[in-house]
């Protein structure tokens, strides 16, 4: 069972339900949210990298290339210049399609890889997964697709995805089961609530929806997910006691009564 | 003219709230840069004048009456994005290696629009704000359009300052936000998480050299966190323009639709100290700047 928990808006809970679901329910969490992880902080597991990630990036071979521009040409990333005694790359803008060697007409460019990010496991009270992507890259989404490829058909899997409506989200999402979207009742939640429900639908995943901090803002989400028929799954309050537990990195299931069995019981309604 | 992004690194700390107070004592021109999440214009209410289609990267179709299905783009395809002679739209990249590689000509590259920059009139100014079509890629693209946009505009109402409001995250947006901005304001909450997202943040600012400043909301939810993030940030020579209370007003503010500074008369009070200090240092960073 692959379940992926997001949000659309940032900063709703996304890792808080994922880290208490993943705890409650011993199951193996893989943190999607490559450009900021934070699953860790809440589980304290030792890290050891297990995969660099690397994009190809073409390598020219100045004694073969004429400068006819053909690769630039064709490169839709515009991360070709060709001068007028030299060829440049910008290699944050290349996506590595290989488009360029194929292109070219003098078997002058040949590829290279360049290190964009990490991959990090960690064994703790659950097993964690977790990319990290360099800092100054762009593109997120390869080291999440790389990120996914450690995932267990088998057992229980929770997938902590980036914030967003974007690519890296999409990407995280992509092939679940479930996926939980978890969103705070005011309207900045329910505005990028509606946009994450039009993608999930797309992608044709069953969902359902978390509500965090319940209580301090309106009606509204509760409402929409009534009139579109979205299941609330849980309601998680707001007080103050889950807002320092999760200040200080310290997964709420274990500190408040009652809530790991809420969370067992989350994955049962998930899992059907 | 003066550029400053507010951004956290870290989702849901406050950012939209105080460009939405900024909005009102600035006199400056504001950008949504949060394409794929916008928010600003919840508070803004815009008076929309110009919607702008935007064309992002063009996405493969194959003609399946002339794919002779024989695997070749699924092959060469690095994006996983072809899956039995079919393209999964959400994972296309668009760069064009299928056509390329198909021996019969199925497949063609298809733009379409993905999004829009939006133009408008708002009680606090001019603002412009991209939205991208929900799972449309390419969202750094669409946040570079924006800004343009938003210079073109400051230029036209001779506006100082474009105060820009940035995505979560350190990625491919985020770096399209504030890249060649004058100013970094960093939004922090005083949480474990948060505070390992802004170091983070703060090494993007470094790679691409903005000064920035930073402002702690709900500082008193964990004065011991506050205190890591003042003596990191002091560290560093960050300053520290800013500490706001946690306070239910700036939720109770959201639901009306109103800043907090047309909220609480309070808050106002704070937030507009708050936006006189960053004021003064983008005023004051000019030398700096102009000897670069």
């Amino acid at each position: 069972m692959k379940i992926t928990v997001a949000s659309g808006k940032g900063g709703t809970g996304k890792t808080t339900v994922a880290v208490n679901m993943a705890l409650a329910n011993g199951a193996t969490l893989y943190d999607c949210d490559v450009e900021e992880p934070n699953a860790n902080i809440f589980l304290n597991a030792e890290l050891e990298k297990i995969e660099d990630v690397s994009l190809m990036n073409p390598l020219f071979d100045m004694n073969r290339c004429t400068l006819c521009k053909k690769c630039a040409e064709f490169c839709r990333y515009n991360a070709i210049a060709v001068l007028p005694s030299d060829i440049m790359l910008f290699p944050e803008l290349c996506s590595g399609c290989g488009g360029c060697k194929m292109v070219c007409p003098h078997e002058a460019i040949s590829e290279g890889e360049r290190k964009i990010g990490e991959i990090y496991r960690g064994e703790g009270e659950i097993t964690i997964y977790q990319g990290l992507l360099n800092v100054g890259e762009a593109r997120a989404t390869p080291i999440i697709s790389r990120l996914k490829r450690y995932v267990d058909d088998n057992g229980i899997s929770i997938l902590d995805a980036p914030p967003g409506n974007g690519c890296p989200a999409i990407e995280a999402m992509h092939g679940s089961d479930f996926v939980i979207l978890v969103t705070e009742p005011t309207p900045f939640g329910l505005h990028d609530l509606k946009i994450a429900v039009t993608i999930v639908r797309k992608l044709a995943i069953p969902f359902g929806v978390v509500i965090n901090r319940h209580g301090i803002g309106d009606e509204g989400v509760e409402r929409y997910c009534r009139e579109e028929g979205i299941p609330v799954l849980m309601k998680i309050p707001y007080n103050r006691e889950i807002a320092v537990l999760y200040s200080k990195g310290v997964p709420f299931v274990k500190e408040i009564q009652g809530w790991r069995k809420k969370f067992v019981d989350l994955y049962e309604a998930v899992a059907e | 003219m003066k550029q400053i992004a507010v951004a956290s690194g870290k989702g849901g700390t406050g950012k939209t709230s105080m460009v939405a107070s900024f909005a009102g004592f600035a006199g400056a021109v504001l950008a949504d840069c949060d394409v794929d999440a916008p928010n600003l214009h919840l508070i803004l209410k815009p008076e929309v004048v110009e919607k702008i289609p935007y064309r992002g990267m063009e996405v493969a179709e194959i003609d399946s009456d002339t794919c002779i299905e024989c695997g070749a783009c699924e092959r060469a395809c690095r994006f996983n994005a072809i899956e039995n002679f079919r393209v999964i739209g959400e994972k296309c990249e668009g760069c064009g290696v299928c056509p390329l590689v198909c021996p019969v000509d199925a497949i063609e590259m298809k733009k379409r629009v993905t999004g829009h920059v939006y133009t408008a009139h708002t009680r606090f100014g001019e603002f412009v704000y991209g939205l991208l079509g929900a799972g449309e890629e390419a969202s750094g693209k669409l946040v570079t359009v924006a800004r343009k946009k938003a210079v073109e505009i400051a230029e036209r109402v001779g506006a100082p300052l474009i105060i820009i409001d940035a995505p979560a995250g350190i990625g491919c947006p985020v770096i399209a936000s504030i890249g060649n901005t004058d100013l970094l304001v960093m939004v922090v909450e005083p949480t474990m998480a948060a505070v390992h997202d802004m170091e983070r943040l703060l090494e993007v600012a470094a790679h691409f050299k903005v000064n920035t400043v930073a402002i702690i909301n709900k500082y008193d939810i964990n004065e011991d966190v506050t205190k890591r993030i003042e003596d990191f940030c002091t560290a560093r020579g960050i300053e520290i323009v800013g500490k706001i209370p946690f306070s239910k007003k700036f939720t109770e503010a959201m639901v009306r639709g109103m800043s907090i500074a047309e909220y609480d008369a309070s808050l106002a009070e704070m937030m507009k100290n708050i936006w006189e200090r960053i004021e003064e240092y983008v005023n004051a960073s000019d030398e700096s700047h102009n000897s670069v």
